[in-house]
């Protein structure tokens, strides 16, 4: 059942190299890692725990900060426990947040067990569901991004939807079940906050 | 959380009475309008942000924040999501308030990790169910454990007496918050708010 998919690390930094001074929400395990590996920065908030946060962390920031773009990056199982997010997010509709949905069908951080994108569940549909129009997956069978994409094209043309399309936008993107070298960012949580907080206020 | 108790009804409770206090007049009732007290407050708190489960001991204080267009009301799917966006509030640089029923208490638990480790203020109020005059037995056991459940969560636990004593509690509750970059939680009890009545039911 599993197809070649795209490479996570390679995605992920295409991605946040066209970031300008967007702010990042990294949910735990390898979005996070991914983040960082793209190169850390104090607009980037990394959970390491909370697990189902990462949503609605995001929601908050850009709530607030309409001026400033907001992308949460997280994996499948985290953005399903946070699925209800999705209802909230779509109601508040705000037009600065994306979210970036790297789903390896599996919880890739606690052993590699089987997740359930990979059985029936297709969270862009959920999210279309929960009213966020623009939803939608990339890297699946057949379709875009499968086995041969180009990842930095792809890079590309997600970022522009990512960054610049008015919010909220989802992408959910098929990534392969990959063992990656261990990037952690710092897990000082009041260090994290502090230098986030401060590099949003900042200017 | 009002998913806790689904077609229960009808309720002439004391939200519905909310605005003519002296009718009540029982227990805890000092006339005061709690709701709008704590909905008064929020200016000054520089809180433009609630974020909810309804409850109907909550009813006032959100049909005013509804009513509000300088205020954005955000309805959740479940409780832990409001930790989660008031963090996310004040990290963009503004505390938001998160108004839940005590069950919602059991829903937020691990989420409350977020602002425990990042030191984040964040404010609650939570209207309480499971007390002394509780008619729904589903009610009693997160109910009863709330205060125990924050406490051993780092959360600081204020607990106005009487209904004139809420909207200070809340002012104090976001002081404490922002000072010591904890959460803190307003408890409004079923004495100030009023017992859930079911009529029609056992």
């Amino acid at each position: 059942m599993r197809h070649a998919r795209l490479e996570r690390r390679a995605l992920v930094a295409g991605i946040l190299a066209r970031r300008g001074d967007a702010a990042v929400v990294a949910g735990l395990g390898s979005a996070a890692w991914d983040c960082h590996a793209a190169g850390d920065s104090p607009l980037n908030f990394y959970f390491w725990g909370a697990m189902g946060g990462a949503a609605m962390l995001g929601l908050g920031v850009a709530l607030v900060r309409s001026d400033r773009r907001v992308l949460v990056v997280t994996g499948d199982a985290e953005m399903l426990m946070g699925m209800g997010s999705l209802a909230a997010i779509a109601a508040q509709a705000p037009s600065n947040l994306a979210l970036l949905v790297l789903d390896n069908e599996a919880f890739g951080e606690t052993g590699r067990q089987a997740g359930l994108t990979g059985k029936n569940t297709d969270i862009a549909a959920i999210a279309r569901g929960a009213g966020i129009e623009t939803a939608f997956t990339v890297g699946d069978e057949g379709g875009e991004g499968s086995s041969g994409t180009d990842v930095e094209a792809l890079a590309t043309t997600l970022a522009a939807t990512l960054f610049e399309e008015e919010g909220p936008v989802l992408c959910v993107a098929k990534v392969a079940l990959s063992s990656e070298p261990d990037s952690y960012p710092p897990r000082d949580g009041v260090l994290l906050r502090t230098r986030f907080r401060a590099a949003l206020a900042g200017d | 959380m009002t998913g806790d108790d689904p077609d229960i009804s009808p309720q002439p409770d004391a939200h519905g009475s909310h605005g003519s206090e002296g009718s009540r007049g029982a227990d805890g009732s000092d006339g005061s309008d709690w709701g709008e007290e704590v909905y008064r407050s929020l200016p000054g708190l520089g809180i433009r942000h609630v974020a909810t489960v309804p409850d109907a001991g909550l009813g006032r204080f959100l049909e005013l924040c509804e009513a509000d267009a300088g205020i954005r009301l955000i309805t959740l799917t479940t409780e832990e999501e409001g930790i989660a966006l008031a963090c996310g509030t004040w990290l963009g640089g503004e505390l938001a308030a998160v108004a839940i029923q005590s069950s919602g208490v059991g829903n937020i638990v691990n989420m409350l990790a977020l602002p425990n480790v990042c030191r984040i203020p964040c404010l609650l109020l939570v209207s309480m169910r499971g007390e002394a005059e509780e008619r729904n037995p589903w009610q009693v056991p997160v109910g009863c454990a709330v205060p125990d459940l924050l406490a051993a969560l780092g959360v600081d636990v204020f607990r106005p007496e009487a209904p004139s004593g809420v909207a200070s509690a809340f002012v104090e509750a976001a002081a404490r918050a922002r000072e010591a970059g904890r959460p803190a939680a307003v408890l409004v009890s079923q004495r100030i708010i009023g017992a859930k009545s079911f009529a029609g039911g056992d």
